[in-house]
């Protein structure tokens, strides 16, 4: 691939916003049959030189080449005509619309008087999915379809024309190791027919087994460009923050305290069975599961979110009732969500707003919210976990998604809670904001706090937890000390192989046989 | 499409776009005839603007909460019977406070509806719209409703009466503006309403109560309408069974041309009341350059349409954008 011309060169791009440099003289190229990563912390530039590339954006300075050729791009539009085409991590697919007439949106085929040639449209569309080898076909109404083929679709989209360039953006978020494979198939296969490919992914396990070259964006600019056989991650996250990072597992115990929670015989329809476990001050439990095994359900439960059918939750020995998020909260339970921008902020809302809405009732001098009070817990966790933001008035939808997720914390975090759930905690964020978010779980535990974290991220899991609950199916079939817990044991105990036999059971969580009232 | 950057004199006009608008229409107007800025004329065009302007108060704390509510014109129509007829039966001093109590049922049961049965609000107070229309016919039996001594009684205070030479209607809106405004933007109760319009799930995961919340953004808009029909029954001591028939629109429109989001978690009091003096500005400036009556329509709304998308385009960067 070495001697040939690039399908896609960016050179010298500039772009500025007021009080922005977003993007600083940043240049390179994708070769045909490449796939190139753009890694870079969230903020770094990736989502505007994207932009830039797809016409949103006029650079400042700086030309796009297609196959050497200089280009003006005006729209996502003309870009596709031009053969780069942009899949991106959220879907933007018409549910109610065929798979087919999702495709050619916009393109349909015609017959005289402006009739749809439907015949002539599922031949293509089929002969398209034939490449992807896909199990469902032209006719299926998308809003039926998983995630994964949702995306396939969309994949299938930019296949209508002939791409010199495909840019996938996060395309695994959403999906399971099976269907990741399934995507990464395809992949190669774009690869194989000589498409360049731009993978933007914070997921270090995907980059290093799928990419040729890594290019680093930091700041707005360009840090360079490793090949991924020659590289390993603590380069590539060095050049990406500027510093490398103690990933090393933490089994540092804090002095464990009383029982905080204890769960017994938690049943809640098809969704989860017979859920038993405590939590102690001061320890840290992993929960850990492929999607749907019933972790975030759980989590719902113990917040108020969900009524559960059988079963009791003791608090520090006593058993409670918890009907609402507003009893959980007085219970001294908090919940950063797994939904960031669903659940846990009001994006249109700003930063200090954001914090203290739990706790507004309590921010009163007489009756008016007080300032001041406000203020002096925004100051204080903005300092505490290192917020960046212009000031307390920025809208909380500007923020990065890692200093989001850390305002949804410090908003928990302020309201002292003897018991602390995280669901997802650092899903989307970039590996700097990770890390911190990871210490700081760390630390709550030293300093007594009794914490539970839900991931899908094993690394995750393995390096925060005390011990580990491993899920399947709606039952916990394991539960492992950090001393005992391997990776391979917990990728067994959570397929439901071998193990708990008692897994198997009907328990599926796509049909919940108890509801979510609130 | 050039782009315009949030700095500088775009990003005031952005901040500040239906304000600016404001004054350069005022400007015009008072270039165009000099009668418009009169104080007579502008104290005129407040005054009865009041009635449209505390149902928009109101209204403000159902949109900022993400909801709507339609049912203000025919809420206020049956206030306004309702308070006509109970006076000549009950006497003033019972009438306004049994009328205020029935306007609340009304507002009570509509925000149970949306609030805590998490019904459609456009379909439910589309649907009071009419059912509330049927029960003010109902109640005055289809006739207009009078009061027989229109001289011996004291009830024409709220409409016609001043203090201090202010007319009492100007104070009423005021005082209204001005304490709602405090209770939205100082209050915790105000902070939940724009959690609610703004993300409801995310509220509703922080503990606000999303359903109680609702209920009293309708409770408050009937305390609101129920003012208004105080207002106006007393300015006129009589009336007809349509006296608020369309304002539900007019009343939107004041809303959103303020600035308020129609998706909810965005506006404020003094944005409203902006919005509701411009409205009133408009058509008092048309009359005044001497438009025919039917062509003020006409304008009036297409004036309407054109700074909501001044006022979009200024938000956005662009003046046509191909997402929303």
């Amino acid at each position: 691939m070495t001697d040939q011309t690039p399908a896609l060169r960016l050179e010298g791009i500039v772009k500025t916003f007021p009080g922005v440099r977003a993007l600083d003289d940043v240049s390179f190229a994708v070769m045909p049959g490449e796939v190139h990563a753009l890694m870079g912390e969230n903020g770094a530039g990736k989502s505007t030189l994207m932009k830039v590339l797809g016409g949103i954006h006029q650079p400042d300075e700086g030309r796009i080449f297609i196959d050497e050729e200089a280009t003006v791009m005006t729209s996502p539009i003309q870009a596709k005509a031009r053969g780069v085409v942009f899949i991106h991590q959220e879907l933007s697919l018409a549910d109610e619309l065929s798979v087919a007439e999702n495709i050619f949106l916009g393109e349909l085929p015609r017959k005289t008087l402006g009739r749809v040639d439907w015949a002539a449209l599922y031949a293509r569309t089929d002969d398209i999915l034939g490449k992807l080898n896909v199990g469902f076909n032209a006719r299926t109404r998308v809003g039926e379809l998983s995630i994964a083929n949702q995306q396939m679709v969309e994949i299938a989209r930019a296949l209508t024309v002939d791409p010199r360039a495909v840019i996938f953006d996060e395309p695994t978020a959403s999906l399971t190791d099976a269907e990741k494979v399934v995507l990464f198939d395809v992949i190669a296969d774009l690869k194989a027919r000589g498409v360049g490919i731009v993978y933007i992914s914070h997921r270090m396990e995907e980059i290093f087994k799928i990419t040729d070259r890594i290019s680093v964006l930091r700041d707005g600019q360009y840090r360079g460009t490793l090949n991924t056989s020659e590289t390993d991650e603590d380069e590539v996250t060095q050049l990406m923050i500027g510093r490398s990072l103690d990933l090393s597992r933490n089994h540092a115990h804090a002095e464990l305290g009383e029982v905080a929670i204890e769960v017994r015989g938690l049943s809640c329809g098809k969704v989860y069975r017979d859920i038993s476990f405590s939590v102690r001050r001061g320890e840290v439990v992993g929960f850990y599961g492929l999607v749907g095994a019933g972790r975030t359900e759980i989590a719902e439960t113990i917040f108020g979110l969900r009524d559960p059918d059988a079963g009791a939750i003791y608090l520090d020995g006593k058993e409670v009732r918890i009907a609402s998020p507003i009893d959980a909260i007085r219970h001294g339970i908090s919940l950063v969500p797994e939904d960031r921008k669903g659940q846990g902020l009001v994006l249109g809302m700003n930063c200090r707003d954001n914090m203290t809405l739990p706790q507004v009732d309590d921010m009163t001098s007489s009756v008016f919210v007080s300032e001041r009070a406000e203020l002096s817990i925004f100051d204080h966790y903005k300092d505490k976990l290192d917020i960046r933001t212009p000031g307390w008035r920025q809208t909380v939808g500007n923020l990065s998604g890692g200093n989001q997720q850390k305002i949804v914390i410090g908003k928990w975090l302020s309201m002292n809670p003897k018991l602390l759930i995280v669901d997802e905690p650092t899903r989307g964020i970039d590996v700097g904001s990770k890390a911190e978010i990871h210490n700081l779980i760390r630390d709550l535990a030293t300093q007594g706090y009794a914490v539970i974290v839900i991931s899908s991220e094993m690394p995750e899991v393995l390096h925060l937890a005390d011990r580990v609950v491993a899920m399947h199916q709606g039952r916990i079939v394991r539960e492992f000390t950090a001393e005992e817990v391997t990776e391979d044991s917990l990728i067994q105990a959570i397929s439901g192989i071998g193990g708990n036999g008692a897994a198997q059971a009907d328990v599926t969580a796509q049909d919940a046989g108890c509801s979510r009232p609130h | 499409m050039a782009e315009l950057t949030k700095s500088g004199v775009a990003g005031v006009l952005a901040r500040q776009g239906i304000l600016i608008a404001f004054v350069i229409f005022m400007v015009g107007f008072a270039i165009a005839n000099q009668r418009f800025i009169a104080v007579d004329n502008v104290f005129g065009v407040i005054r009865s603007s009041a009635i449209l302007g505390v149902m928009a108060l109101g209204v403000t704390f159902v949109v900022i909460g993400g909801n709507l509510d339609l049912s203000v014109g025919s809420m206020m129509s049956f206030s306004t019977i309702v308070v006509l007829d109970l006076h000549d039966k009950l006497g003033p001093a019972l009438a306004i406070p049994a009328m205020f109590a029935l306007t609340l049922l009304l507002g009570a049961f509509i925000g149970f509806l949306v609030g805590y049965l998490k019904l459609n609000s456009l379909i439910v107070t589309l649907g009071m719209l009419s059912a509330i229309h049927g029960l003010t016919l109902t109640w005055s039996g289809g006739k207009n409703m009078d009061i027989a001594d229109k001289s011996g009684t004291w009830f024409g205070f709220f409409g016609q009466g001043s203090v201090m030479g202010i007319p009492m209607p100007i104070l009423m809106f005021a005082g209204l503006a001005a304490v709602l405004g405090i209770v939205l933007a100082r209050t915790p109760f105000g902070r939940k309403v724009y959690a609610v319009g703004g993300n409801g799930t995310a509220a509703t995961f922080s503990g606000v109560p999303r359903a109680r919340v609702v209920f009293t953004t309708y409770l408050l808009s009937a305390f609101c309408v129920a003012t208004a029909g105080l207002m106006q029954a007393s300015r006129s001591m009589g009336s007809q069974n349509t006296v608020g028939q369309g304002m539900e629109l007019e009343v939107l429109a004041a809303v959103i041309l303020g600035g308020a989001s129609l998706l909810g978690g965005s506006g404020t009091i003094f944005k409203t009341v902006i919005g509701v003096l411009i409205l009133g500005f408009i058509q008092n400036g048309l009359l005044l350059v001497g438009l025919e009556f039917y062509v003020q329509y006409v304008v009036t709304w297409t004036i309407i349409i054109l700074a909501v998308w001044l006022d979009i385009a200024a938000k956005r960067g662009r003046l046509w954008s191909p997402i929303a």
